[in-house]
């Protein structure tokens, strides 16, 4: 394996661990209205409180090291995708300041408030998400000169929309299975039947943006013919997703969350397989029998740093990594179980 | 070349960076206060600094997230705004941004769960430990951002290289180059050191609040018995990093040094200090100026006589001035630099002053009735502050045109894709959605401080009926028949105290 490879594959986990963290807790934002008392509400908080701020760090490193090892793809995207970028950013601003600020004062319209701008900051950074997904996969107009060449509301095709759609689906679910882990009582039994609803959601967004893909993104499955085995993992996505109802109704909610975060590194790898070995799929001046423009798009080689830059990034990665995970390990034992309220929560 | 757009994208980065830049060295600074404090709690089992801790903590907590939210702007906006300048030194600046995350922002924010969270889940040691960690992360943080900033002061460790499609780079040559360039440790020094003021004047501000209130009086004066030192101790040090700064700018970028000091002619002979004054650009000289005679030459060379290279001297322009351009074309904004960096200065020389003289009241044990003095620490907390913002405006602005020293012009830096439209919405929502974060935040940390910190009493109780439930839960795993305490998640009723 090349470093390029490598960088690719590392940027791959990263967006995993991205997904799989961020995504539980942006999930419940976005399920967060649901709670009915305010209780209920700081539960909500509370069970991603020690949490979120370290697994948003897994999106800050996945940026810092693309702007390290794709600085072109770094550079293209985010000018491109400006304010589709600002109003994630807004989102992000609003999701963290609601959980600091809310429960810090009394007040019904103070509290009602920062609960609305956490249930939209969430659902709209997820929606974006997936709409920089959906575009991605489906290439972008990219000149010769590496930049975009597009308007904002370019980037809003059905495609992208749906892919945005099907991410909200996602997280809701994720989201819905961790809050079971951490509730008792009567607000588990309620959100035992949001597990049902969120995963239909999901089943049916999932069958949609599939045939979707198939239908009208020739080139994300042309990987398929090169690496076969990449259907495995189509295999394994299919399963894990077939355990979630199966674990929900025995009532293991641990399965369901093992086998939804096994999704959606699943959905991660397929997002890989359909750009490999490009990074942004350019639109523009296609050739007659092509989907997309192969010289105007960035791959791991044209648009990556110096060999001896992403050299030096595997060492730091290699030494950095291990004690992430050791600490997380250490994060996330320490706040293991049930949610309780006590006098140092939000 | 869009002007406007250019224009409109150095305010956004000026305005989002400045809003962010008030959190950083409030955090840095309060964490290794907090680590001193529940240090003595742990050494001296004395409740008090528990509180102190606790206290701090959920103010070190909600300034935290102020700069999580706007820090992640920072990271973007690079991209965003600047996607020329990030092709051009990405292959350098993106690994130092890289291991910030990796080294710093996990360690931090991990740890911070437990700091905030943790104070009932672990035990006191694991607590103490996730403090410093945090410290230790948020100085980590400061490191990686510092390199990768002075990179951008002090070019080194790199060469550049034209790919075959004619885009010109710098790559990576040696990555210790980069990192300890020329001008790392003497910025790096002075921004840690300007933080650590900035958080001993929080403590201290507040402390002195509670003093003149009349309120949590134990509290206050124990808090400023550790903030003070440590306050005074820091003004001596940024006096002498910043010196140290001063003369490594001489050395490495004498047109940014001729800014800040308003020295336009390079003459014969001692070159003067500017105490005070206005620089007139047209006349090349400074107005209405309070100056000692030689004393430029004195801190830059260290004698009085040997001349300061000034505005007019070709060698401020890295490489040398190019056939046929003017000389003022590489100045950077006169005004601002002289300004923010005197009064920078300024208020260094004022900390300096105030500390040691508020030590001197101390010790002659005066200090907690000169009511006046205290108002001054009330709003003192302005200071540091105002004077981290000057310190990197002056460091920043000095540095132009150069968004690279020497290397890439900050007007070719900006994203060609982007347009004055796009920058001029986003500006007006990041100007809107900060002053209303601003507003709340203020008005949740105002509460916070007239809230106060918890009675020392109370957490003695607290402590002693937790060790009660440890060492209960400890006979369980020993003694099988008390298997009822298991189930407790606290003291039960009739537990001993």
């Amino acid at each position: 394996m090349d470093l390029h490879l490598f960088w690719f594959v590392t940027l791959g986990v990263l967006l995993v661990g991205y997904a799989i963290l961020d995504g539980f807790d942006l999930g419940v934002g976005i399920l967060h209205l649901g709670a009915k008392s305010d209780t209920e509400r700081r539960i909500f908080m509370n069970s991603i409180g020690p949490l979120w701020d370290g697994n948003e760090v897994w999106l800050v490193t996945f940026g810092g090291a693309l702007f390290a090892a794709f600085p072109h793809v770094y550079a293209t995207a985010f000018s491109g995708f400006y304010l589709a970028f600002m109003l994630l950013l807004f989102a992000l601003i609003f999701r963290a300041v609601s959980m600091e600020f809310r429960s810090k004062r009394e007040g019904v319209l103070w509290r009602r408030s920062f609960d609305v701008a956490f249930c939209a900051a969430s659902t709209l950074a997820t929606l974006l998400f997936g709409v920089a997904v959906g575009n991605t996969i489906k290439g972008m107009p990219i000149g010769a000169d590496m930049e975009y060449a597009g308007t904002f509301l370019d980037l809003l095709g059905p495609y992208p929309l749906v892919v945005g759609i099907f991410a909200v689906a996602m997280f809701a679910m994720h989201g819905s299975i961790y809050l079971y882990l951490k509730t008792t009582g009567d607000l588990q039994e309620r959100i035992h039947g949001w597990m049902w609803h969120t995963f239909g959601f999901f089943l049916v967004m999932y069958i949609f943006t599939t045939i979707f893909t198939l239908v009208e993104v020739p080139q994300a499955t042309r990987n398929f013919r090169d690496y076969p085995w990449a259907w495995l993992v189509v295999f394994l996505n299919v399963l894990a997703i077939a355990n979630i109802p199966r674990a929900i109704y025995l009532r293991k909610p641990g399965y369901a969350f093992l086998s939804s975060c096994c999704s959606i590194a699943a959905f991660v790898f397929l997002f890989g397989i359909a750009l490999y070995p490009y990074l942004l799929v350019s639109s523009l001046d296609v050739a007659p029998g092509m989907t997309f423009n192969p010289v105007f798009s960035l791959d791991i080689y044209n648009s990556a740093s110096s060999e001896k830059t992403l050299q030096i990034m595997a060492i730091i990665a290699f030494l950095g990594m291990p004690f992430v995970l050791t600490y997380t390990a250490i994060i996330y034992w320490t706040f293991r179980g049930k949610v309780e309220l006590g006098k140092f929560s939000y | 070349m869009d002007e406007t757009a250019l224009l409109l994208s150095r305010i956004q980065f000026a305005f989002t960076i400045g809003f962010h830049y008030l959190f950083p060295p409030l955090t840095i600074g309060l964490g290794l206060l907090m680590v001193i404090m529940e240090g003595l709690f742990l050494w001296t089992k004395e409740h008090q600094y528990e509180a102190m801790a606790k206290f701090w903590t959920k103010i070190f907590a909600l300034i935290f997230a102020m700069g999580v939210a706007s820090g992640i702007v920072m990271e973007f906006q690079f991209g965003t705004n600047w996607s020329y300048y990030s092709r051009f030194v990405g292959d350098v600046f993106g690994s130092a941004l890289a291991a910030e995350g990796i080294f710093a922002f996990f360690l931090e924010s991990g740890f911070l769960a437990i700091l905030v969270f943790g104070w009932d889940k672990v035990r006191p040691p694991m607590h103490f430990f996730s403090t410093l960690m945090v410290s230790l992360g948020s100085i980590f943080s400061a490191v990686w951002i510092i390199i990768a900033n002075s990179w951008q002061q002090t070019p080194a460790g790199h060469h550049l290289v034209t790919s075959a499609s004619g885009f010109t780079r710098a790559e990576i040559v040696d990555f210790w180059q980069l990192v300890f360039n020329p001008s790392t440790i003497e910025r790096l020094t002075h921004t840690l050191v300007g933080a650590f003021i900035a958080g001993a004047f929080l403590v201290l501000s507040v402390s002195a609040f509670y003093l003149l209130r009349n309120r949590h009086q134990d509290f206050a004066r124990r808090s400023i018995a550790i903030a003070l030192p440590f306050a005074a101790v820091f003004s001596l040090l940024a006096l002498l990093t910043g010196h140290s700064n001063g003369v490594m700018i001489a050395k490495h970028q004498p047109g940014k040094l001729a800014a800040f000091e308003g020295h336009f002619t390079t003459q014969e002979g001692g070159t003067p200090l500017y105490l005070v004054g206005v620089p007139n650009v047209a006349e090349r000289r400074v107005d209405y100026g309070l100056a000692i005679p030689g004393a430029l030459s004195f801190l830059v060379h260290g004698d009085w006589t040997t001349p300061v290279t000034a505005l007019d001297d070709p060698a401020i322009v890295p490489g040398g001035l190019p056939a046929g351009e003017a000389i003022e074309d590489y100045w950077p904004p006169i005004h601002l630099s002289f300004q923010s960096y005197h009064i920078m200065v300024g208020l260094g020389m004022f900390f300096i002053a105030l500390t040691l003289f508020s030590l001197l009241q101390w010790w002659r044990g005066k200090l907690f009735e000169q009511r006046w003095l205290l108002w001054i620490f009330v709003f003192g907390i302005a200071g540091p502050l105002i004077a981290n913002q000057l310190g990197w405006i002056a460091a920043e602005v000095g540095r132009q045109p150069w968004i690279v020293w020497g290397l890439l012009k900050t007007r070719d830096g900006i994203s060609p894709t982007v347009s004055a439209i796009d920058v001029g919405i986003s500006i007006g929502l990041f100007g809107l959605i900060y002053l209303l974060l601003l507003a709340v935040w203020l008005f949740v940390l105002d509460s916070k401080i007239r809230h106060g910190p918890e009675d020392p009493a109370d957490l003695e109780r607290e402590f002693k009926a937790r060790r009660g439930w440890i060492l209960a839960a400890a006979a369980v795993r020993t003694d099988p028949s008390q298997s009822s305490y298991t189930d407790a998640h606290g003291p039960k009723p009739g537990d001993p105290r």
